[in-house]
């Protein structure tokens, strides 16, 4: 849920119960304050209808309302002094209206020339019905215009508040520690975004630092152990050629080379990832993959005679890629390497070139790998021992560094890795 | 054939030279910049082994003085650097080679020995051993003048025991040759014996006064009869 409708919530339901209890402490008020005024009306009524009666005798036969708002009739002098103004409420028909409608009625009575009269003043009374139902419609539309003035100014005036929020999510979202991309920078005055701004950056420093160190140290160490395996290396072959050597010691020998040789191709496969996530393969030419494909094709072909494989290319388009042409070939290679070596005898290979795309198929063992853990770094075939089991991982890091995307796939017993090169297809 | 070794790392240093002695190559070292300068600076070398990273100095400049004396192209650059940059520049500068460590020590005999063919045959690249000769840039195979047909892969390993006459090419250096860098699957070893059964087959059928021996389990060895 976005805040700005979580706020809008609340302010809602506050405004619900601030405006249901207002509109009933209002809705009371008005109605003793008009009560007060129509009473005070009736009053003044009255004591107008009682000077007149000096001048107009023949208002003391009015002894029904007619169309007056008034009837006097006579009574007994301790009737009369017995009465109290009383004021009430009553119901009255109406003929306008053709039903019984409210009035505020005053009962009193007094004196004229020694007769004693009681007198009845009306007055229509507001409609309470009509009064609640009315103020009802008025505090429901106050509620509505109010919940619609929040949603408005949300949107248009706190989304404009907002704003270097989302700026700094924007930009936190896209972060790349790999590309040295500059610290996060927004354009506002408010204090908690600026402390914000100052929070992500301090984070990615460090988190930068962190990742470049750990860059540095794989490829600082993979560089220093160049040397000593190279001493291992050549001091072991300089043994194996000394005259008085056993058997079983140059056969020692040489397994240990053929470690070292292991350790010398594990090292070299770090050290080539390392500086492909270090982004130093930079210069970029257009490249046609099926030509680099061929190329390594004919490097194999002694090879694939002698494992019986055949292989077929289907090239439904010239694929024309802009990327480092030492990568280009690595990445080829190590997918064509492997669906030789991991192929049958007997087996094939089928290379496919399409507008965007590279799949590579082959047969081999009958049964899927892991699509989920074959890209991870060290997973290799547990029967090839000497595998280093990077080389997929260098071309997943291959494809990573231009965002390609690879998948891998087994079906009627092929196993086909496909990248798609469309965000470096070279411009024809 | 005079060779200097520019390396600072003493044990790999005396390694390599006890190699190219075997060659039977005069060899010099220089341990440190300094001496390195001094040493070309006086005398000439048929090949000079050349490793970037120097105490006291970049590996580099020592080249840019040797092209400035018109003496650069019979350098190998032995860097652990394998990096583009370098190889780039060191190359653009005159060096003749680059040599990514680990290496081992039959590819560095194979390089200097192209190398020294290049410098002393001007031209004509050719390899001579008794009645087989190797022709590096037709990649032809001719014994007692009959040309001999070899796929790729034979020629490149014949090339690689020629370079390495008397010498035991161990079988991991050898599938390393044949497969070259990044390779992950070098213990891929029947095919290697089964070209160089095919080789041996040839040079025999072909009356060659060299042979390939098998030295079992761990590599092989070309000698003249």
């Amino acid at each position: 849920m976005k805040l700005l409708n979580r706020s809008l919530i609340y302010l809602s339901a506050v405004f619900f119960i601030i405006i249901g209890v207002w509109s009933v402490i209002f809705y009371f008020n008005l109605k003793d304050e008009i009560r007060d005024s129509i009473d005070d009306g009736i009053d003044n009524n009255r004591l107008l209808i009682l000077i007149k009666v000096h001048s107009d005798s023949t208002l003391l036969t009015q002894n029904e309302f007619g169309g007056n708002n008034f009837k006097i009739h006579p009574v007994s002098k301790e009737k009369a002094l017995a009465y109290r103004d009383v004021f009430k409420d009553t119901m009255m028909y109406r003929l306008n209206e053709n039903d019984l409608e409210p009035v505020r009625l005053l009962n009193s009575a007094f004196e004229h020339n020694d007769q004693y009269y009681r007198i009845t003043v009306i007055s229509s009374l507001v409609e309470e019905d009509d009064l609640i139902e009315d103020s009802f419609w008025s505090v429901v539309s106050l509620f509505i215009i109010l919940v619609v003035s929040i949603i408005i100014v949300n949107n248009f005036v706190l989304r404009k508040i907002w704003n270097p929020f989302y700026d700094i999510l924007n930009q936190l979202k896209t972060y790349r520690l790999d590309k040295n991309e500059k610290s996060i920078e927004i354009n506002s005055n408010i204090k908690e975004f600026i402390q914000l701004q100052e929070a992500a950056n301090t984070l990615i420093n460090r988190s930068k630092e962190a990742f470049l160190s750990q860059k540095e140290f794989t490829e600082n160490a993979s560089h220093e152990l160049q040397t000593p395996i190279a001493i291992i290396i050549g001091k072991l072959e300089l043994l194996l050629e000394s005259k008085d050597l056993k058997d079983e010691d140059a056969n020692t020998i040489a397994n240990v080379i053929n470690i070292a040789d292991r350790l010398k191709r594990l090292n070299n496969s770090l050290l080539l990832l390392a500086k492909i996530e270090n982004k130093q393969f930079l210069e970029e030419e257009t490249i046609s993959l099926n030509e680099t494909a061929k190329n390594l094709l004919s490097n194999y072909d002694e090879l694939l005679a002698f494992k019986q494989i055949e292989y077929e290319l289907d090239e439904t388009k010239d694929l024309k890629v802009k990327m480092n042409p030492a990568l280009a070939d690595i990445l080829l290679s190590n997918l064509i390497k492997n669906a030789i070596f991991h192929n049958k005898k007997d087996g094939n290979i089928r290379l496919t070139f399409t507008s965007e795309e590279f799949i590579v198929c082959n047969t081999g063992n009958p049964f899927s790998l892991n699509p989920d853990t074959i890209f991870n770094r060290f997973e290799k075939d547990q029967t090839k021992k000497d595998s280093t089991g990077l080389g997929l991982s260098i071309s997943i890091a291959i494809c990573n560094s231009y965002n390609l995307k690879i998948n891998y796939g087994f079906a009627e017993n092929q196993h086909c890795f496909k990248i798609n090169f469309n965000n470096i297809l070279a411009q024809v | 054939m005079k060779i200097l070794i520019i390396e600072d790392e003493g044990d790999l240093r005396e390694t390599i030279k006890e190699s190219l002695l075997k060659e039977k190559y005069i060899v010099e070292t220089a341990a440190d910049f300094t001496s390195a300068f001094e040493k070309i600076s006086i005398y000439d070398y048929d090949c000079i082994l050349l490793d970037i990273m120097l105490p006291n100095g970049n590996g580099l400049d020592l080249l840019e003085e040797l092209k400035k004396n018109g003496k650069s192209e019979n350098v190998i650059i032995i860097s652990a650097k394998n990096s583009l940059d370098d190889k780039v520049k060191g190359l653009a500068l005159g060096a003749d080679d680059y040599l990514t460590k680990p290496f081992h020590l039959a590819e560095l005999n194979a390089r200097i020995n192209a190398v020294l063919r290049r410098k002393n045959f001007k031209g004509k690249d050719c390899i001579e051993v008794e009645n087989v000769v190797l022709d590096i840039q037709e990649r032809t195979l001719t014994i007692d003048n009959r040309n001999i047909h070899l796929n790729k892969k034979e020629f490149d390993i014949l090339n690689y025991f020629l370079s390495n006459k008397n010498r035991l090419i161990t079988k991991t250096a050898l599938a390393e040759y044949v497969w070259g860098d990044h390779i992950d699957q070098a213990d891929n070893f029947d095919f290697i014996y089964y070209q160089i059964k095919n080789l041996r087959k040839k040079l025999e059928e072909s009356n060659a006064q060299i042979i390939i021996e098998m030295i079992y389990g761990i590599g092989y060895k070309l000698t003249e009869k």
